[in-house]
């Protein structure tokens, strides 16, 4: 366990060294578990790929008193205990105008696009952190043929909804923003609702699977999403 | 005690105007940048001049202002940049509480120093909690006024709570910030930084090229970052960074090597590494750069830049302390 200072008032506390399962397993751990505690003056806590971010009040914490109970504050979590992430299926329409890179995709992976479907959705997929935009979800890992890198110059506008890839990680627009993923389909599900109990889908260390569906359903989703309907849930188990 | 409601039309709306507070916290984990008043200096004495708490939401103004016509009595504070800002043909006196009329207009001129300007008026502005702030987050069209900036014809509420010292007002008005804390913008400034402990990230010229160069804020700035245009700083190219989470006043490196300061929209994470972070008491003067304003930089230990922070707080609170008041809507 590392801790990076971040100017005068944030900390990163590094748990690993690599993009692993594991390691993010006790970042989200350790950031749930910091969260709990509830200290005064911790206004944010990240967990990212690898580390924590730590943000803090100056006027309420010093570095020296923080990192003591930073360190304190075991990063070693029975796995028993370990929350289980919840486990989401993400309606996906691939190809076409919702995804206008599945050709481009298929050529660089040297398989049919159906094909690239069926890889891409065949994956359980780990929520490794949100950043980006709000709610914007780090998946991984893509299947090593998939792993394409991104374009060289960004799009102006991706659609929200657009499920994209670059390198090693596949991960959905939640708001229209520039990308420079490669787009491969687009879910009618929103991710980030400004009002609502639930604003944000996915929280660090849920599972997605991903699922391949036609336009009648899209067309149906997006109705009913734009009704305020509730997202699609599966139904609670451990996983 | 009548709630006290003030009207107030939005005639024009200025260049880009949008309601900030001190930002939404505790959904960055989300993804949800913290916005919020890119000088917060300048919104906290603006709210304290005129018997706000510190966090009540302004109007933060850039470069252009809007012209507001206002349908009831109030008081306001005009604070940090000056954008020759007028009341009905006189001219505002910034850092300084005074009474507005019913029928008074508010006008801004040119640019004379600073780049923000924050408007603050009794009660604060009545905007619905979006995530615990009223902030305006334009990109995902979060909080303010339906996620976007101000818009003519747009009609502002406020008075989003009653204030305690409303029997006081002759007290408030024409009460205003020491000029021994009046912060001395500058189109070309100096700024404080903490340097990062990983100097494996970059090659050993970065640092110090780093502390002695001039960067250029590039046109391509907004409230989410400033392009610096400047002397390459040279990333060790062996190094394979992975994304962590950012904090405002973060200067970090793209490939290029031009460094991008961080500001309070800022992402969440980054995946470009960092050389440096502005010490925050430093940040106002890098909130009221604009394009073509230069920076140079200078290193600072984190105790030091704690212990500023402190201290001008406490120099603060002596000249105007912190209100509290009793808040209907939070």
């Amino acid at each position: 366990m590392h801790l990076i200072p971040l100017g005068d008032s944030a900390v990163t506390v590094e748990l690993g060294e690599a993009v692993d399962p594991d390691v993010n397993a006790r970042v989200v751990a350790y950031a749930n578990r910091l969260i709990e505690q509830g200290w005064n003056g911790i206004v944010d806590v990240v967990p990212t790929y690898r580390s924590i971010t730590v943000h803090y009040d100056p006027i309420q914490w010093d570095l020296t008193t923080l990192t003591d109970r930073l360190l304190a504050l075991s990063c070693s979590y029975p796995r028993e205990a370990e929350p289980q992430g919840t486990l989401h299926e993400i309606p996906i329409l691939y190809g076409g105008d919702h995804g206008p890179d599945l050709e481009a995709i298929a050529a660089f992976a040297g398989l049919e696009p159906s094909e690239v479907v069926t890889l891409h959705s065949s994956v359980c997929y780990r929520v490794y952190m949100l950043g980006f935009t709000p709610g914007f979800p780090y998946l991984g890992l893509l299947p090593e043929k998939l792993a394409m890198p991104r374009l060289p110059t960004p799009r102006p506008r991706v659609p929200p909804g657009s499920v994209g890839l670059a390198d090693r990680q596949t991960g959905i627009y939640p708001i229209a923003t520039p990308g420079g993923w490669r787009l491969i389909g687009q879910t009618p599900i929103p991710l980030y609702r400004r009002s609502g109990l639930d604003p944000f889908w996915l929280k660090p260390g849920d599972l997605v699977r991903f699922r391949s569906i036609e336009r009648d359903e899209f067309e149906r989703l997006s109705c009913e999403m734009a009704h305020d309907h509730d997202r699609p849930q599966l139904r609670p188990r451990r996983v | 005690m009548k709630r006290k409601r003030t009207e107030i039309d939005v005639v024009k709306p200025g260049w880009f105007t949008t309601i900030q507070d001190l930002g939404r916290y505790g959904y960055q984990r989300y993804g949800m940048p913290v916005s919020g008043a890119m000088d917060r200096f300048a919104a906290v004495v603006g709210n304290r001049l005129v018997g706000n708490p510190d966090g009540a939401a302004v109007l933060e103004c850039t470069l252009k202002g809007p012209e507001l016509f206002f349908r009831d009595d109030t008081r306001l504070a005009v604070t940090g940049a000056d954008l020759s800002p007028t009341l009905d043909g006189h001219d505002v006196p910034l850092w300084e509480c005074l009474n507005v009329r019913r029928g008074g207009r508010l006008r801004f001129g040119m640019r004379r120093v600073g780049f923000r300007c924050y408007l603050a008026i009794s009660g604060g502005f009545d905007i619905p909690v979006v995530l615990g702030s009223r902030s305006t987050h334009c990109p995902s069209r979060t909080g303010g006024l339906d996620g976007r900036p101000l818009r003519a014809g747009d009609l502002l509420l406020g008075g989003s709570f009653d204030s305690d010292v409303d029997g006081d007002v002759e007290r408030l008005v024409g009460r205003r910030l020491p000029d021994r804390l009046l912060p001395r913008y500058d189109r070309s400034v100096m700024l404080r930084v903490v340097l990062d402990s990983r100097r494996e990230l970059f090659q050993d010229a970065a640092v110090s090229t780093l502390l002695r160069s001039v960067y250029t804020v590039a046109p391509q700035s907004n409230r989410m970052g400033y392009r610096l245009i400047g002397p390459p700083l040279p990333r060790a190219d062996t190094h394979h960074f992975i994304s962590e989470g950012t904090v405002t006043g973060t200067l970090q490196v793209p490939a290029d090597g031009q460094p991008i300061l961080l500001m309070v929209d800022r992402q969440t994470t980054g995946g470009y590494p960092p050389i440096a972070v502005v010490i925050s008491v430093d940040l106002l003067f890098a909130a009221q750069l604009g394009p073509g304003d230069t920076v140079r930089f200078v290193s600072c230990s984190i105790v030091e830049a704690q212990a500023l922070l402190r201290t001008r707080g406490y120099l603060l609170d002596a000249a105007l302390p912190p209100i509290t008041v009793n808040r209907r809507s939070l």
